[in-house]
């Protein structure tokens, strides 16, 4: 059971999208970014705020790449393996963050909850690749090498986000 | 007149709402896995697609007819991609068709054997993912299927409650309940009608039939046995019997063979029903407590209404649905006979999945002991008779067993919508004249309306009746209910389109034209039948002078704190 | 920001503007677009602000919040310039300076030298070959360009509606509204023959009517802003750079077919463009330009945004409208078609944000004007990213009709490094390869059908002789597959099963008949999927399948990768000329599959080897390397 302020804090967004069915998704996009994740208890809160099945909520909710039902680390790395990424190397440097921090393809968060690593298709900064963000924040011009640093500097608090 | 020029025959169309109707009218069957006419039209699996003059192909689910198209639907190229599609479909099913539930009735097997699929190109990658069989009614088995969305279309848009629904997507995508829950942790009501339009063994009927032949042969038990009104019509379905045609006489014939000692009618507890409902029906009209009055016949009903508008629960009628009374009853019987020491297993042949919910309710037991042992849906019933080697078509058909192998014409027709409530308009008018019965059965409670209103009046009142089939109309009814749009006095909920006839223990496929020949066949066992009236039942009269004095309650009631005040 | 009540208050927006922004003795215009911001510009813009804000001797303009005095310096954080790859850009108006690569180091010169003093500093300035170009203009990869639909991206602060006023801004919006009927409106875009930039290229004026002529008044706008093509930023960089244009755009549209509502469906992997909507859509509602009466009139207007969530799908228009409406992203089967029932199943105009932003010029300067540029039949420009092996890469806008040449070696510079071009995939996963015979094809919708590509959104992924066209296809076909909504059998399991295929050629575990399979199952898949993206998933297997069939007959046959790019079929051999007999590549192999006697040559055993290259990196003589 989920502490009382999580109903309270979605009770809040429901209000500012409305409680209609249409409003299911940015409703659980704001719970996500709130929380890092979405609380399954929430999501079947939703479903009866807004009125629609718990089935119909939960299969839009897996539908969609950006939600998780497991909590993500504190910086959720993405790794862009668009074309123009592609092409220019990106997978050496996703290959590489997963050594560095122990993670797979089906392992996506750290046991420290620091870091979760995923891909994305494009981020739209081809110009620049290959790239990856952090929490966002785009970082250019990638290599393993400078990957790795990343990390260093992320664990040691030297990057601003 | 409109003419599409279907493989070089000019054929006319007028208002069909896409072109797969038009061929199909012109007696071209193109293969489709999730098109349904009374669902939405889901355009997945592709396999309706035609070609035109030009070389374009499109799916003909969703194409509108246009005047003067020129269309082909066997062309080498849709030949080819049919083909193609289908061996996709198989190579991420499982392919152990001889153990399978559905082997031989499978929509999948026939339709690979009919385009002549003799290899398998691809793997299957998939990893097995476990059966889940916790409902009583219905067995998921996730690696047959063929995600068509055909369950997850009629449990969301005719049945208006959304248990099973996509989850993931692409290769991933499978049907489920949202969380990957067991089904006996959801709201399915259990009316089996996603396991009526499968097409594969995704979703079957969890059996009973293996128990039921230990209960035969233990010679400790004196085995009863009820058929329900629907049974009769659609049995033959299985056995190449023409659709709608009686096959009662036949069937007792081989469940007598099968080792049934006594085999009765659930109509004659329709009968039953019919008077305890009508009774309390008036009693209700005169307080004017607890109205509407809701039928308690269709346990899917009856569980949907709990779950969804509990607020409602006092409103469903407190008589028990025809085959638990009947169960009752049996075991009440079976335990007057001292002489007989052995035990009385009641058994019951239902149209329905929901009733192996039903007998399982803790109201539904007497003096400790189990109204009803066993459910069989119709399939199971056939597939005992082919496992005892008996051929339903060339049986001579015999007589069901007395006292209660009698029942009326108003019983009969429990086994389509409207026909409770016809029953009851029976009784209350209170007339066996021609006229009179004539007169109700075109007061609008027959037909294929979702939603059908009527009246009557009572004394001086006019009473206000709803008949309605399928869930979602029946969710749609209740939430104009509660916001006061409408009122009525008495409404039927028959929770499968068109009643029992179309129940999800029925043999499939369960078309338009199997439906209008299943209702045809119930209406015309009332015609044949000489009593049309329930209270006319001589063994119905007899019975409430002996075995029923001073138990109708205890028998024919559920006795629920919420329900009863007697109790 | 005052409340505009009727067009005269609108002009007279412009004009302050305007004579600001001409009056302004410089303008420094720092990019801002996700591009330059990932290399810096942020830091750039601050510290601008803070050596021209701590200098007392001038007075100046930051953004429009924080400007103080009516001083004639302005610093401004602009949209997207397009030169991503130069980035971060700044550009020095009046001058017309584009300093590209700008580090923090560098802003005290620019401060003191061209700002203060409108000297250049060289050393920031591009050069091409040798030649410099000081002004932005005169450089190769903006000279060819015609930019229409860019014009104010990298011009004016995005963030601040009074400049985007200030170039006309809702001009074009007031125009229709106070001099136009909705029909001459819909009638002009007709005649401009503007086609949809999303992929189709679909007429949008046919659209607008059809919406138009509904029985139903309940009418929908909806840009689709799902940009979601590997190697396409178009659509990004107006919404960051010019947001009012598009938004104008949609207002004109819902003027036209009589929507009061509208909605932008932007995905999640653009927060920057969400963040410079929203602040347009305050700003627009806060003049009166959207809500209810705008200017005076009884039009009303109200913009949503909904933001995507993660399903490359929801570009096609009914798996967006399904999204916007709560469900899952997946395509349904027309008719009813989007103009009939779209969103909400009311009748629904959907273009995607090129397309929006390319109406207000129509109407302001006429479909005749427009009908002026561009290709027959295709008219207007078309913005392309331009992007992979080539020396600029970046969003330029040239006019329909433009050959590949000119974009790839004019614009583009060429081939970076010593490689040389070997094909350039047009229109992201769903278009094709083409080839040096086709460089000289006209970029606009019909030439490219022919061929069987498309210009789909416009992403140019330029790929040189060292890419592996397999591996290519094997790439495009792992996004569409991770990106089928699972509905349709051809798509869900087809797609699957290519992608099976190619993953085993490229694992050197190829037959021949395999080819054979993966065209028979590209062509099911083309004729009967449900979605555009599912009928043109197959696209980049049959036109490599078709151009580079060889490479392909390398893989299954000689087991061969001739770029090296597949790692499996790599082949690793020691050079007995360099080898020194070390044995530091045998200690360092993990399979033991390198044999030899010291201070002989050693020799790896192909049978054994996993191909890792761990020999590579580990032979400090440079003996190792991969056999072509």
């Amino acid at each position: 059971m989920l502490d009382k302020s999580y109903y309270e804090k979605t009770d809040e967004i429901i209000a500012v999208y409305g409680a209609k069915p249409a409003s299911l998704i940015p409703i659980i996009q704001d719970i996500q970014s709130e929380y890092r994740y979405l609380p399954a208890e929430l999501l079947v809160y939703v479903a009866k705020k807004i009125g629609i099945t718990e089935s119909k909520a939960y299969s839009v909710a897996t539908f969609y790449e950006n939600f998780s039902f497991e909590p993500k680390g504190k910086y959720v790395i993405k790794v862009c393996d668009g074309t123009a990424c592609h092409v220019r190397k990106s997978i050496p440097i996703l290959e590489r963050l997963h050594k560095d921090l122990g993670l797979s393809k089906d392992k996506v968060t750290t046991d420290d909850m620091l870091f979760t690593l995923e891909t994305v298709s494009c981020l739209g900064a081809c110009g620049l690749a290959p790239v990856l963000t952090v929490n966002d924040k785009v970082f250019p011009s990638m290599t393993p090498d400078a990957a790795s640093q990343l990390i260093r500097d992320l664990r040691e608090g030297k990057v601003e986000l | 007149m409109k003419y599409i020029t279907i493989n070089n025959r000019k054929v006319p169309f007028d208002d069909e709402k896409n072109l797969l109707t038009v061929i199909r009218k012109a007696g071209i069957d193109l293969p489709t896995f999730c098109y349904h006419s009374e669902l939405s039209t889901y355009g997945a699996c592709r396999l309706c697609v035609v070609e035109d003059n030009r070389g374009r192909v499109f799916a003909s689910c969703s194409e509108e007819p246009r005047d003067g198209m020129v269309i082909y639907t066997n062309t080498p190229k849709l030949q080819h991609h049919r083909k193609m599609i289908l061996e996709l479909l198989l190579a991420s099913h499982c392919r152990d068709c001889t153990t399978c539930r559905k082997n031989g009735v499978c929509e999948l097997q026939t339709l690979a054997q009919q385009l002549g699929i003799t290899s398998v190109r691809f793997e299957n990658t998939k990893e097995t993912i476990p059966m889940d069989d916790s409902s009583n009614c219905i067995v998921i088995d996730p690696n047959k299927c063929i995600l068509c969305g055909d369950c997850v279309r009629t449990c969301e848009e005719i049945q208006g409650i959304g248990v099973l629904n996509f989850a993931h997507r692409g290769s991933e995508m499978r049907v489920m309940p949202a969380f990957n829950k067991c089904m006996s942790e959801t709201d399915c009501v259990g009316c089996g009608q996603c396991r009526a339009v499968c097409p594969t063994g995704a979703i079957t009927i969890k059996s009973n039939v293996h128990e039921v032949w230990n209960a035969l042969a233990d010679k400790n038990n004196r085995v009863v046995v009820q058929i329900a009104p629907a049974v009769r019509v659609a049995i033959g379905d299985e056995f190449g019997i023409p659709k709608g045609e009686n096959s009662l006489g036949k069937l007792v014939a081989a469940l007598r063979r099968m080792g049934f000692e006594e085999i009765y009618d659930t109509n004659f507890a329709a009968d039953l029903t019919v008077i305890e409902e009508s009774k309390e029906f008036l009693e209700r009209l005169e307080s004017g407590e607890n109205l509407p009055l809701f039928t308690s016949c269709c346990p899917g009903w009856v569980k949907f209404c709990e779950n969804k508008y509990p607020e409602y629960r006092k409103n469903i009628s407190t008589c028990r649905s025809p085959q638990q009374m009947f169960g009752a009853l049996l075991k009440e019987d079976g335990r007057m006979k001292i002489d007989d020491p052995r035990k009385t297993v009641v058994v019951s042949i239902m149209p329905c999945t929901a009733k192996k919910n039903e007998i399982l309710r803790p109201e539904h037991f007497t003096d400790g002991e189990q109204d009803v042992d066993y459910v069989l849906t119709t399939v199971e019933v056939a597939r005992m008779i082919r496992e005892a080697g008996i051929d339903l078509t060339q049986v001579p058909s015999e007589s069901l067993d007395m006292p209660f192998g009698l029942a009326s014409g108003a019983g009969a027709i429990f086994g389509v919508t409207g026909g409770v409530t016809e029953a009851v308009l029976r009784r209350i008018v209170n007339s066996n004249r021609p006229e009179d019965l004539e007169t109700i059965s075109f007061m609008g409670v027959r037909g294929d309306d979702s939603i059908k209103e009527t009246s009557i009046t009572v004394g001086e009142r006019e009473v206000k009746i709803a008949i309605v089939n399928g869930l979602a109309s029946a969710d749609e009814l209740l939430q104009k209910m509660k916001a006061g749009e409408v009122y009525y006095d008495f409404v039927e909920v028959m929770a499968c389109k068109r009643g029992c006839i179309a129940g999800g223990g029925q043999p499939t496929p369960i078309g338009p034209r199997t439906k209008k020949a299943r209702m045809d066949g119930i209406y015309n066992i009332d015609q044949a039948s000489q009593i049309k009236l329930s209270s006319e039942n001589p063994f119905i009269t007899m019975l409430y002078n002996g075995l029923l004095k001073d138990k109708e309650h205890k028998l024919l009631h559920n006795h629920s704190e919420h329900k009863c005040e007697e109790c | 920001m005052q409340k505009l009540e009727n067009k005269e208050m609108l002009n007279q927006l412009r004009d302050e503007n305007k004579e600001r922004m001409d009056n302004s003795k410089c303008r420094v215009l720092i990019c801002a677009g996700t591009g330059c911001l990932a290399s810096g510009s942020g830091e750039i813009y601050e510290k601008i602000s803070e050596l021209i804000g701590e200098n007392p001797d001038v007075e100046v303009h930051f953004g429009p919040e924080i400007a103080h005095g009516d001083g004639p310096m302005e610093v401004k954080k602009s949209g997207c310039h397009g030169f991503c790859e130069m980035g971060p850009l700044m550009r020095i108006e009046p001058l017309g300076v584009l300093y590209t690569k700008v580090k923090l180091e560098d802003c005290e010169e620019i401060f003191e030298k061209t700002i203060k003093n409108g000297e250049i500093v060289e050393r920031l300035i591009y050069s091409q070959n040798g030649v410099q170009y000081p002004k932005q203009e005169e450089i190769p990869f903006y000279k060819k360009q015609t930019r229409l639909v860019l014009e104010n991206c990298g011009r004016i602060d995005a963030e601040f509606i009074g400049e985007a006023c200030a170039h006309d801004g809702y001009q074009a919006f007031a125009k229709a509204l106070f001099e136009m009927t909705p029909a001459e409106v819909v009638d002009e875009i007709l005649e401009s023959n503007l086609r949809g930039r999303g992929g189709g290229g679909f007429q949008t004026g046919y659209k607008w009517k059809q919406v138009a002529r509904q029985e139903e008044k309940i009418r929908y706008v909806v840009c689709n802003g799902d940009e979601g093509d590997p190697g396409a930023f178009m659509d990004r960089s107006i919404m960051e750079g010019d947001p009012h244009k598009m938004i104008e755009g949609m207002m004109i549209a819902a003027y036209a077919v009589g929507a009061q509502e509208g909605y932008i469906y932007v995905r999640a992997e653009y927060p920057l463009a969400i963040s410079r909507l929203k602040k347009a859509i305050q700003d627009a509602e806060a003049a009166g330009l959207l809500g209810d009466n705008i200017l005076g009139t009884d039009f009303s207007f109200r913009l949503h945004i909904n933001r995507g969530a993660g399903a490359f799908v929801c570009g096609e228009g009914s798996a967006l409208t399904a999204s916007i409406e709560g469900n899952r992203g997946m395509p349904r089967v027309k008719p009813p078609r989007t103009v009939e029932k779209g969103l909400f199943e009311k009748p629904t105009v959907l273009n995607n944000v090129e397309t929006y932003a390319n109406v207000p010029m129509i109407i302001l300067k006429g479909a005749q004007w427009y009908k002026g540029i561009g290709a027959e039949n295709s008219p207007g420009t078309k913005a392309f990213a331009i992007t992979g092996s080539v020396k600029n890469t970046g969003l330029i806008e040239v006019p329909m009709g433009t050959t590949l040449r000119e974009v790839i070696f004019d614009i583009g510079g060429g081939i970076k490094g010593d490689a040389e071009f070997k094909a350039v995939q047009i229109g992201g996963p769903s278009g094709g390869c083409l080839m040096t015979p086709q460089l000289d094809v006209s970029l606009d919708f019909d030439s490219l059908k022919k061929l069987g590509a498309m210009i789909g959104s416009g992403g140019l992924v330029v790929m040189d002789n060292n890419t592996c066209m397999v591996e290519v296809a094997r790439f495009f076909m792992n996004f569409t597959q991770n990106e089928s909504c699972g509905k349709c059998v051809p798509c869900r399991e087809g797609t699957k099963r290519m992608l099976e295929i190619l993953e085993r050629i490229v694992a050197g575990q190829g037959k021949v008949e395999d080819l054979d399979l993966l065209e028979e199952l590209a062509t099911m898949i083309t004729d009967t999927a449900l979605c555009g993206l599912g009928k043109s998933a197959a696209l980049p297997v049959m036109s490599t399948l078709k151009m580079f069939r060889d490479e392909y007959l390398e893989h299954v046959v000689d087991k061969k990768c001739k770029t090296g790019t597949c790692t499996a079929l790599r082949s690793y051999v020691i050079d007995p000329e360099k080898c020194k007999g070390c044995s530091k590549c045998a200690r360092n192999c993990p399979v033991g599959a390198i044999s030899g006697q010291i201070k002989e040559p050693f020799t790896i055993d192909s049978s054994v080897c996993i191909k890792c290259g761990a020999c590579e990196s580990a032979c400090p003589f440079g003996a190792i390397s991969v056999e072509n």
